[in-house]
Parts: structure tokens; C-alpha cells; sequence
């Protein structure tokens, strides 16, 4: 008796509570939205590796540029994610896409102005669009799916139906010499760790060309973006107030309110984030391409909620993360550029997105049930 | 000051022509558990409301430690000390306990615009506010999803003692529990008034509310039947009064009529 009380007291002692029992890291993993994602990533990287090892895929040249594929889609999957997790959808980030392309070609190729000023305006408008698109969901309290479809259609009717009235064209050409010298513009269209590349050339550590500079020049601003992206929406989810807002608001939006959070400036803030994000992915596509077409995005945003899907988000919302969803995008930017180094016709790329995206949604369920089961 | 923590003084509620309430009075004093008893359509929810800032009084007034006050919303009414723990709770399963203790209320650190939240703090509050209830939280990252019907119950009102509730409204806090749990959720209702909080407990279950309530208030058809301290009134009276016992009485009348001319 006396020695089965002294053995709890000297565990109580030891700041331990003695019911509490040991979590394995593998428990603490499953826990994570990630999971999946996670899994999902080191499978495809085993896969190419063995099938497409020795084809060049994973040279410096061919992995930049499946991280510059995984990076474009990550900037926006990230945003899209967040959204999610807020509760809500949007179908429009690919209109947007194409409408912030032409904010930045045409005011800066027709009307003469400075390239800075015309991405400023590009982003004003973003931020206008998602505020819109907030607002609508917010107030009249429809269905975010069918408000921002709508908006799809409206951004991608309103960028055609401007630029051909404007220049009778589809597409906008001319870019590429406005960017040297813009005091903005190279955020988005500069290799950065040029000097580790020459570097690397120059030891003949990597493939050069023939004139002897490096193939691969420099890690593509599309990575650096998708690693910032990343950092920061993983540190607003976890780490602060209105990240745990973000996860209020999606998983039940009537208790949130009871208990005071702000949930249609969450909602209309979110909106806002998936349109500025979209621009981002817009400026560094219409400055690397040095022209901006009318279609640029199409689909792109369905590609965003698969990757945020496969990356752990549950449909419902207030469940997932950001990093579940630079995952998602990281396994589709590789199979989309990995199946070029394969035999496989380039064609079965969707089938797997496809399928991809299924077993994804019935992982997330079962997980879904096992974080919210009565243990 | 008078012996009243709060009173709400005649309050009338309509909407277009419909009187949802109409001169219902009730006051409590610190300490005291008055139940609000009534049946389906009653006006319990509209009251509710009513006290927690939803709605505006159309008539009354409601006083508070001898002052009028106003709520234009429900941030109002939690601000000065009347916390609403909803049917629904207002607790989101998919996140941990700490989460939801402080949701919408979250203890930051950090310098401006690097601000975050302090969620060690959170959690070792959110844990001893639970084991004081006698809510051995093992984990308190662990979803709320996994707790008992009973235990999310107390959460509940724990998140709402915490953040400085004086009057606590409970609307049906047992009526989607089993007995044991009920008990477990009452028990601590009545610890919570011993420490001084007045408690408004809403339901239509006679035999939870008899044994914890001081003082009872019965409504119908939005209109309140008065208020009764325990001492005056048994259960079965309460029972019947909250059925509209003079109804069925009348009823049982009516059938022996037919009964006998059926007979005859």
C-alpha cells in the first residue's frame, strides 16, 4: 500500500501526469493533415527515381524545372488552402490569372506607363476582386462555389473582351525590355544564387551550355515566392490569433461568431489572398513569357483545390494546411514534368491527377474520423 | 445597491405581429440558479436571445448591479458579464481543446505586427480550467471531436466562467446527455453558482431542474407564469404547469363527458 502511493506521488513529483500516455511520433504524424501528402511526395520521388534516374529529370536543370512547374501551382494551392480552410472555395483564381495579365501588359505597352506602376495596379485590382468576392459570399450568404463561378466567367469574359478592344488581339507582347532597370519588377522575374550556379558551372559540377555558361542559371523567383508562401502561411495557421480564426471560421461558422470571431472579415480577407496570390503567379508567368495571353490560368484553379486536397484540406473547411498544400503541388508539378522523362504518353497525366486527388479525399475522411472519433 | 446581481424588468419581444414574449420578468441574485422552464414554442429561445444581446427588448429594461443597460450586440452582453453557452456550444470538433477555449479570444505575445499566440500559455490554462471541473484533459491538442458529449458541455461553460462571466445563461445544457453525464454537467453547475455566479438554466427537463434550481420560472405562450422559490412549489405542480396541466385537465373532463354519453 504505502509503496504503490509513493511510486504515483514520485511521478507527480517529476511534473508528469501519469495518465498521460506516451505519444509516439508516428501517432503525433497521423495526427497531421500533411500525412498524406507527405507519403504521396516521397512515393513519386521513388518512383522517378528508379524509372527516370538516369535520364537527367534530377539534374540541376531538370529539377528546377519541376520546382518551377510545383512552385507556380504552390503559390496559388497555398492561398486556395487557406481559403479552404476558412470554409470557402474559389473558382476564379485562373480568370484572375489572365485578368492581372493583362492589368500589367496593357497599361504598361499601351498606355505608357512605368512596369512598376502597372503591377501595383494589377495587385489593386486583386484586392479590389477578392474584397468583391468576399463580400458577395459573406453578405448574401450563397454558396462561394457558385459566386465565384460566376466571377470566372465574368474575369475571363472581361479580359478578352477588353484586350481585343483595346488591341485587337488575344495576346499582348513586348514585355521583356520594361524590365530591366523597374524598381519592382525583378521580384518576379530574377534567378536568385546566380554566383552558386556560375560557381557550380565552373567546377563542371553541373550541365553547361556550349558557350560555358551554366544550363540551369539560378534558382527561378517562382521558388523562392512558393518557399516564402509556404513559411508564412504555415506561421499565420499555427502560430497566431487569426490563423486560429482561419480554422473557426471553416469548421463552424455560427459557434465562431457566438464566441466573437470576426468571421466575414476572416472570409473577405481570404478572398482577397487567393486574388493577390493568383497575381503573383501572374507576374512571374507574364515576365518570364515577356507577354501576357487572354487564357493564361485556364483550369488552374481546379488544379489549386486538387493540390490543396491531396495536401489534406477537407472540403468542409476548418481542417488542413499550408504545407499539406505545397506538398500536393510539389507531387503534381513532378509527375506533370517527370512523365517526359518516362515512356508514358504524356496524356495519362490527368487520369493520375485524377485518381490522385480520389484517394486523397478518401484518406482525408478516414482521418477526418479517427482525429474526431470518442477515444 | 439592491440585492439583485441582474434583473430583467417586463421584457416584451415582437416580431411583426407575432408576441414572442410579453412582460416577462425575472431577477436574480449572486448564487442562485433559477430555472426557466417551458415547453416547445414557449419563448425560451427568444428570451435567451433576448438576455444575450441578439435581440433588443421591445419593452423592459434590464438592469445590471443597479445600472440600465443597452446591448447593441453580443460582444455588449459579454462585456459586461453575461455569458450564453448556446445548444450548440460553440465549440468546433475538428480543433484541440485549447483552441476552442480561447477562440476568438486568444492570449498573444510577441512584438506589434510579429504578434502570436501564446499557445503554451493557452495550454496550461485550458488544462487546469479543465482539471478543476474534475476534466482530466490528457492532452489538450487533442480534438474536441474526442471528448464526451458531457465534457464538451463543461468546456463550454468553463470557456465562459473564464472569460469573466457573473450571470451564466445555459440554454438545454442536458438535453442531449445520457444520466450519468447530465449529473456530471449539473454538478458543476451548481459549483459554479456556490462561487458566486447567478445561473439562468433553460430547459423543459423538470427532473434536472428540481433538484439544482433555487427558484423557477415557468413560461407559456411567451407570457411568464411567475416565478417560484423552491419551498413553494412541488415538481409535480412544476410538471404540470409546464405541460399547461389545466389543459389536460380539462381535457380528461371532456373525455369522461363523451365516455358516459357513449354509455348511456
Amino acid at each position: 500500500m504505502s509503496v504503490k502511493s509513493e511510486s504515483i506521488q514520485s511521478k507527480k513529483d517529476s511534473g508528469q501526469d501519469e495518465r498521460l500516455k506516451k505519444i509516439s511520433p508516428l501517432r503525433v504524424l497521423l495526427n497531421r493533415p500533411e500525412l498524406g501528402a507527405l507519403g504521396g511526395s516521397i512515393l513519386v520521388f521513388i518512383f522517378f527515381g528508379i524509372v527516370a534516374g538516369d535520364t537527367g529529370m534530377f539534374s540541376a536543370y531538370g529539377t528546377l524545372n519541376f520546382l518551377d512547374v510545383s512552385a507556380n501551382l504552390g503559390i496559388i494551392a497555398i492561398a486556395a488552402a487557406m481559403l479552404m480552410i476558412g470554409g470557402e472555395f474559389d473558382l476564379s483564381i485562373g480568370s484572375m490569372i489572365g485578368f492581372a495579365g493583362i492589368c500589367i501588359a496593357i497599361p504598361a505597352i499601351y498606355w505608357g506607363w512605368p512596369l512598376w506602376t502597372s503591377i501595383i495596379f494589377a495587385f489593386a485590382m486583386a484586392v479590389l476582386i477578392g474584397y468583391f468576392n468576399g463580400i458577395m459570399v459573406v453578405k448574401t450568404g450563397l454558396p462561394s462555389f457558385i459566386v465565384t463561378l460566376a466571377m470566372l466567367f465574368i474575369l475571363r469574359g472581361a479580359t478578352l473582351a477588353i484586350t481585343r478592344l483595346i488591341t485587337g488581339r488575344t495576346q499582348v507582347p513586348g514585355l521583356r525590355v520594361l524590365i530591366e532597370d523597374d524598381p519592382i519588377a525583378w521580384l518576379f522575374a530574377t534567378d536568385t544564387f546566380q554566383w552558386l550556379f556560375t560557381w557550380l558551372g565552373s567546377m563542371k559540377l553541373i550541365a553547361l551550355r556550349t558557350d560555358g555558361t551554366p544550363l540551369a542559371t539560378g534558382i527561378p523567383p517562382s521558388v523562392i515566392w512558393f518557399i516564402a508562401l509556404t513559411l508564412f502561411a504555415t506561421w499565420i495557421l499555427m502560430k497566431t490569433r487569426y490563423g486560429n480564426w482561419i480554422f473557426a471560421s471553416g469548421g463552424d461558422k455560427v459557434g465562431a461568431t457566438n464566441v466573437g470571431v470576426p468571421v466575414g472579415r476572416v472570409k473577405i480577407s481570404l478572398f482577397i489572398g487567393t486574388a493577390v496570390a493568383s497575381t503573383i503567379f501572374a507576374c512571374i508567368q507574364v515576365l518570364d513569357a515577356g507577354s501576357a495571353d487572354t487564357m493564361r490560368g485556364t483550369l488552374k484553379e481546379l488544379e489549386a483545390i486538387a493540390a490543396a486536397v491531396v495536401g489534406g484540406c477537407l472540403l468542409t473547411g476548418g481542417y488542413g494546411s499550408a504545407i499539406g498544400a505545397a506538398l500536393g503541388a510539389i507531387i503534381f508539378g513532378t509527375v506533370s514534368m517527370g512523365i517526359f522523362y518516362t515512356d508514358v504518353d504524356t496524356d495519362w497525366f490527368k487520369v493520375f491527377l485524377g485518381a490522385m486527388m480520389l484517394i486523397a479525399v478518401v484518406f482525408n475522411n478516414y482521418i477526418r474520423k479517427k482525429v474526431t472519433e470518442t477515444k | 445597491m439592491s440585492e439583485y446581481l441582474v434583473q430583467f424588468n417586463n421584457i416584451s419581444k415582437f416580431f411583426g405581429k407575432v408576441i414572442a414574449l410579453k412582460d416577462v420578468t425575472m431577477k436574480l441574485k449572486k448564487g442562485e440558479i433559477m430555472c426557466l422552464l417551458g415547453d416547445n414554442g414557449a419563448g425560451k429561445s427568444t428570451l435567451i436571445k433576448t438576455l444575450a444581446g441578439v435581440h433588443k427588448p421591445d419593452e423592459g429594461e434590464i438592469i445590471f448591479e443597479d445600472q440600465k443597460i443597452v446591448f447593441d450586440s453580443p460582444r455588449d452582453a459579454l462585456d459586461i458579464g453575461i455569458g450564453t453557452v448556446y445548444q450548440d456550444l460553440a465549440l468546433v470538433s475538428l480543433m484541440s481543446v485549447t483552441r476552442n477555449f480561447f477562440m476568438g479570444r486568444e492570449p498573444q505575445k510577441g512584438l506589434p505586427f510579429f504578434r502570436t499566440f501564446d499557445i503554451e500559455k493557452a495550454n496550461t490554462i485550458a488544462a487546469e480550467r479543465m482539471g478543476q471541473i474534475g476534466i482530466d484533459v490528457r492532452d489538450p491538442s487533442q480534438a474536441v471531436g474526442t471528448m464526451s458529449g458531457g465534457e464538451r458541455q463543461c468546456l463550454a461553460i468553463s470557456r465562459a466562467i473564464y472569460f469573466g462571466a457573473k450571470v451564466l445563461v445555459l440554454d438545454e445544457p442536458t438535453s442531449a446527455l445520457g444520466v450519468h453525464q447530465a449529473s456530471m454537467v449539473l454538478k458543476y453547475i451548481v459549483k459554479a453558482a456556490s462561487q458566486g455566479l447567478a445561473v439562468i438554466l433553460i430547459t423543459h427537463n423538470v427532473h434536472h431542474a428540481y433538484p439544482v434550481g433555487n427558484s423557477f420560472t415557468v413560461l407559456n405562450r411567451g407570457k411568464s407564469m411567475g416565478t417560484f422559490q423552491k419551498k413553494d412549489i412541488s415538481r409535480e405542480k412544476l410538471l404540470s404547469m409546464m405541460a399547461g396541466g389545466e389543459e389536460l385537465d380539462k381535457l380528461e373532463v371532456e373525455l369522461k363527458e363523451m365516455d358516459r354519453i357513449e354509455n348511456n
